[in-house]
């Protein structure tokens, strides 16, 4: 296992470099085909070509290779890996670094993010299993119609509707009722409010999770579908086993193999998702401020956050792999 | 990440299940008829093909559905704006003042299109990349995989966003080479792993000792093996690169106003919805879902079809 | 004069805590009646195409201390029939649509299946052909048989581990102790079955149905797990049923063969009568096709034709299509079991020109 964990640490460091120069390369490539977003910024004006270049060079936008289309730029990709080192990811056109933005608004994101792994998790295994155990009957095939019509909703369709419909309409006629508890109608909201800060996240959460539930549940059942067929389930039942610890120790553990290995795809899923869903629901996030800057065209804010993300996710799948090696052995000695 | 192939524990042939083979109809039946069969016996195919020329018509034909396109002149007008359902109109107007059926019908295409072009080029990539990993292997294959690896480091949304808050121009070309430069990764992975599955097969070997080139082992056998997820893969991607196009749109970095485009749609509807003007959002939001799903339902059919665990 | 005996807890005097009382007591086992008798079992599948008949009145007896050898080639349902007896078929598409399991007189199929599961594994135990794909990749081999007597005995996790070490010793796995904690994969084809005969035996049953135990080995190991289920089988005067298509394995172990053709018993006899003077047309065909050394330069002999599909057997004697002594009336009568003199049982009309030529 040891051994495993190093290999995967090994391979982990060429990947986030990798990543994180294209990354480089796609703004860098941008912005010499288009000019530097500092003039962009002033529109009509003009301001003194010593406001610009002061600018330029605190934005890091300086570099000559960036009049050069084509240049990748490896040294001005060094400046900004040292410059990573140090935490420093760079300011917003007003002065603000985003790393201070970035931590001002980052734990209302992971209780956002949280909710929603835990919703779709422990509910989308849960589908998956009682739709896998009653194969074309009832449960089975509402799980499959409900999920394949949840998948083809993107989120930001998803999250408008449930804004609308539940956390509107419903949640009004709920506040307004008088036998709903307070906390019932807090957590059917349109927006988020720091006064309930976790109960408001609950829909936001919902839809955030909405997609990878249906594809958890999918996943589950297929995969255990496919468990049952197998032989050491036979064997497992030729132990004179009962069959709730077949399934349940025996072939579930087994199953959940892939749905491990998803969850670590769809951490990405979730900080794309996030970035909507806060825009939609008004949290005041990490998304919510990705959103803003595209608004704003704060461009050192985007690629600034976006950086952070990217080493976030990165850092998430290399836990996942490990964590699936401590669930299927066979890895650990490949 | 590793692959984990199925076939490593379950899919051993269950001696219990299947009675004696032997042909049972007294005719041979070819992949594709067996196939055919079975999808025209699936009324889900047959209502997801039909919803998917429908948009697809709607796509390359909009005069066909809508008479007047939104964008001539005059065809909005602000007096009518955010006007709801009624019998005359019975989608209502957008908040331009434009009919919101033509809206929906003439705004297909762009994210249709967008879709199409995203998936041939992904689907050429995942082809080529795919099959050059999986079928040569060694340094051709590390150098692709660490490739993809790195590819599959950059979230999709936060990919397009540094890509596209950037660059000023947001016309179907840049949102198509976005999203085919973030979304090749996947197709080739099930290539490759596809391609590496079939390459252990005998039969590939039994090709090789009868003297077959690479070309043509890779052409007769390989690809034909992988044909058929490739295409359940490509129409279920489509669907949801019409979803990941709205996306953008929505978020504002993909197709910008005046164009008529689903994503924009719902984006002026949303606001306006919490005022009080449901039907803004509700049916752009509807097309979009009832798209993506006939794409997805279709690949779904495919997929039940051509599976042979199924048959 | 019968003697009746209410199930006693364990033969050996091993059992550790028997914390649960046997759900087997209450059952009367009949200790003169043979350990095992198949009577008419009939299995059918329920599938798209129709109804496959894989299993037809087969019947046969097994004895303590004997080795009962199925032969037959793929698909002749001698599989679905062990499956039957340890009652593990998928209960839809299959259906047990008649005949009797007797253990010890006991009709299993009539149990409740709370009952059923407890004669599993206690008193009979299967092995099985792959043991790869049959041990669950993700628990140690250890946990995997200590599961045994966790589940069964009721026994701590120590001392179900302590058993499993011993098991493993008995089953001729070196450095017991430490592989104990190894996974499924970490073994070798051969460690691998002898893992699964270790698995069966954890309980002391009273017989083993071992279906194709060595097919996925290769010849040295073969003979060597044979070797120790023979061994095994002595020393615990255990009834053995062994499947397989291999006529070479079976010569050497079984004391009695019933060879089975498309779901039916058509051949039953002492090992050395069947393969002196076979008396049915498959089994003769079967000897004749195994490929000998002093034939050198000669084809192959094959038995041309496929075997039929379970959903549409042919008519009357399912063998005719292919057999070399069919005549017309094999294409219309189904032939009974006849007895053939030496305790011997054939369904062919034309057995006696069979045992002659």
């Amino acid at each position: 296992m040891g051994r495993y964990v190093a290999r995967r640490l090994i391979q982990f460091i060429p990947v986030i470099l990798g990543t994180l120069f294209l990354l480089h390369i796609m703004s860098v490539l941008t912005i010499q085909l288009v000019g530097d977003p500092v003039r962009a910024l002033f529109g009509e004006n003009a301001p003194p070509a010593s406001v610009i270049q002061q600018m330029r060079a605190d934005y890091n936008l300086d570099d000559p290779c960036l009049q050069q289309p084509g240049n990748p730029c490896v040294g001005l990709f060094i400046d900004r890996l040292s410059q990573y080192a140090t935490f420093n990811f760079g300011i917003n056109f007003r002065g603000r670094e985003v790393t201070e933005l970035f931590v001002e608004r980052f734990p209302v994101t992971v209780r956002l993010t949280v909710i929603a792994l835990v919703f779709e998790s422990i509910v989308g295994v849960f589908l998956g299993v009682m739709a896998g155990l009653r194969k074309d009957k009832f449960v089975d095939n509402f799980v499959r119609f409900s999920t394949v019509i949840l998948i083809a909703f993107p989120v930001f369709v998803f999250g408008t509707l449930t804004q609308l419909f539940i956390g509107l309409q419903l949640g009004l006629k709920v506040r307004d009722s008088s036998w709903a508890p307070e906390w019932l109608g807090q957590m059917i909201n349109v927006g988020y409010t720091s006064d309930y800060p976790w109960l408001s996240l609950v829909l936001p959460g919902i839809v955030l999770g909405a997609f990878s539930l249906a594809a958890i549940a999918r996943l589950t059942r297929t995969s255990l579908i496919e468990n049952l067929r197998s032989d050491y389930v036979r064997t497992a039942r030729a132990k004179g086993l009962p069959a709730s610890r077949v399934v349940g120790v025996h072939t579930l553990r087994n199953s959940l193999i892939p749905v491990v290995t998803y969850i670590g795809i769809d951490i990405g899923l979730l900080l794309g998702g996030a970035l909507v869903t806060e825009g939609i629901f008004n949290i005041p996030g990490v998304g919510q401020l990705v959103y803003l800057a595209i608004q704003a065209n704060d461009t050192p804010v985007i690629l600034g956050v976006v950086t952070i993300l990217v080493i976030v996710f990165l850092v998430a799948n290399l836990i996942v792999d490990i964590l699936y090696a401590a669930l299927d052995p066979r890895i650990r000695y490949e | 990440m590793s692959d984990v192939m199925a076939g490593q524990s379950a899919g051993t042939a269950q001696e219990q299940a299947t009675p004696a083979s032997g042909p049972t109809t007294g005719k041979d039946r070819s992949l594709w008829g067996d196939v055919g069969y079975e999808l025209m016996r699936n009324p889900v195919f047959w209502i997801s093909l039909i919803l998917v020329l429908i948009v697809l018509s709607m796509s390359f034909a909009p005069q066909l559905w809508a008479h007047t396109s939104p964008n001539t002149s005059g065809a909005c007008q602000l007096e009518h704006a955010r006007e709801k359902p009624s019998s005359a109109h019975p989608f209502g107007y957008t908040s331009a003042g434009c009919d919101m059926w033509a809206s929906v019908v003439w705004g297909a295409g762009k994210s249709v299109i967008v879709a199409i072009l995203v998936t041939i080029g992904t689907v050429i990539m995942g082809l080529v990349l795919g099959t050059a990993s999986g079928f040569f292997g060694g340094f051709t294959d590390t150098i692709i995989s660490r490739v993809t690896d790195v590819f599959f480091g950059l979230p999709f949304i936060l990919g397009a966003l540094v890509f596209l808050a950037i660059f000023p121009d947001r016309n179907v070309w840049t949102l198509t080479a976005v999203l085919t430069i973030l979304g090749w990764t996947s197709l080739t992975r099930v290539m490759r792993g596809s391609v590496i599955a079939t390459k252990q097969k005998d039969y590939v070997d039994a090709a090789r000792a009868l003297g077959g080139s690479n070309f043509f082992i890779i052409r007769k056998h390989i690809l034909a093996n992988s044909v058929a997820p490739l295409i359940v893969l490509a129409t279920i991607g489509l669907g949801s690169f019409i979803g990941a196009e709205a996306t953008l749109t929505y978020l504002g970095v993909g197709y910008q106003r005046p164009t008529v485009s689903w994503g924009l749609l719902v984006d002026d509807g949303q606001n306006l919805a919490l005022a009080g003007f449901p039907h803004l959002l509700v049916i752009p939001a509807a097309f979009i879902v009832v798209t993506v799903l006939a794409f997805i339902l279709l690949g779904d059919a495919l997929r039940d079809a051509l599976d042979p665990r199924t048959r | 004069m019968s003697n009746t005996t209410t199930d006693s807890p364990s033969r050996s005097n091993e059992s550790a805590a028997r914390t649960k009382k046997s759900p087997l007591s209450g059952l009367s086992f009949d200790s003169t009646a043979p350990l095992l008798e198949v009577e008419n079992l009939q299995v059918e599948f329920h599938t798209r195409d129709g109804v496959a008949h894989a299993v037809n009145n087969v019947s046969f007896t097994v004895n303590e201390g004997e080795t009962l050898g199925i032969l037959g080639e793929s698909g002749c349902g001698k599989s679905v029939t062990a499956q039957a007896i340890m009652g593990i078929l998928d209960t839809p598409p299959a259906r047990v649509a008649g005949g009797q399991v007797r253990y010890r007189g006991v009709d299993l199929l009539q149990l409740e299946e709370k009952t059923r599961r407890h004669i599993r594994a206690n008193k009979i135990a299967m092995i099985f052909q792959d043991a790869l794909s049959s041990l669950n990749p993700v628990f140690t081999v250890g946990w995997q048989l200590g599961e045994l007597y966790r589940e069964h005995s009721g026994m701590s996790r120590k001392d179900a581990k302590v058993k499993a070490v011993e098991l493993l010793e008995m089953v001729g796995i070196p450095a017991a102790k430490a592989r104990v904690n190894d996974f499924p994969h970490q073994f070798s084809g051969g460690m691998r079955q002898r893992v699964m005969i270790a698995m069966a035996l954890a309980l002391e049953p009273d017989i083993i149905i071992a279906d194709e135990p060595t097919t996925a080995l290769d010849v040295t190991v073969q003979a060597q797990v044979m070797a120790l289920l023979a061994e095994l089988q002595r020393e615990m005067r255990l009834g053995l049923i062994l499947i397989t298509h291999d006529m070479g394995v079976v010569a050497d172990v079984a004391d009695k063969i019933c060879v089975m053709y498309a779901g039916h018993a058509v051949e039953r006899a002492d090992v050395y009568d069947i393969y002196e003077r076979p008396a049915h047309p498959y089994t003769k065909a079967l000897l004749e096709s195994i490929p000998r050394v002093d034939q050198k330069g000669q084809e192959l002999t094959v038995i041309k034709g496929l075997p039929p599909a379970l959903v549409n057997p042919p008519s009357g004697c399912a063998f005719h299509p292919r057999c070399a002594f069919a005549t017309d009336r094999c294409k219309t009568d189904e032939p009974p079991l006849y007895q053939v003199p030496g305790d011997r049982l054939s369904a062919c009309h034309y057995w006696e020109e069979v045992v002659k030529s």
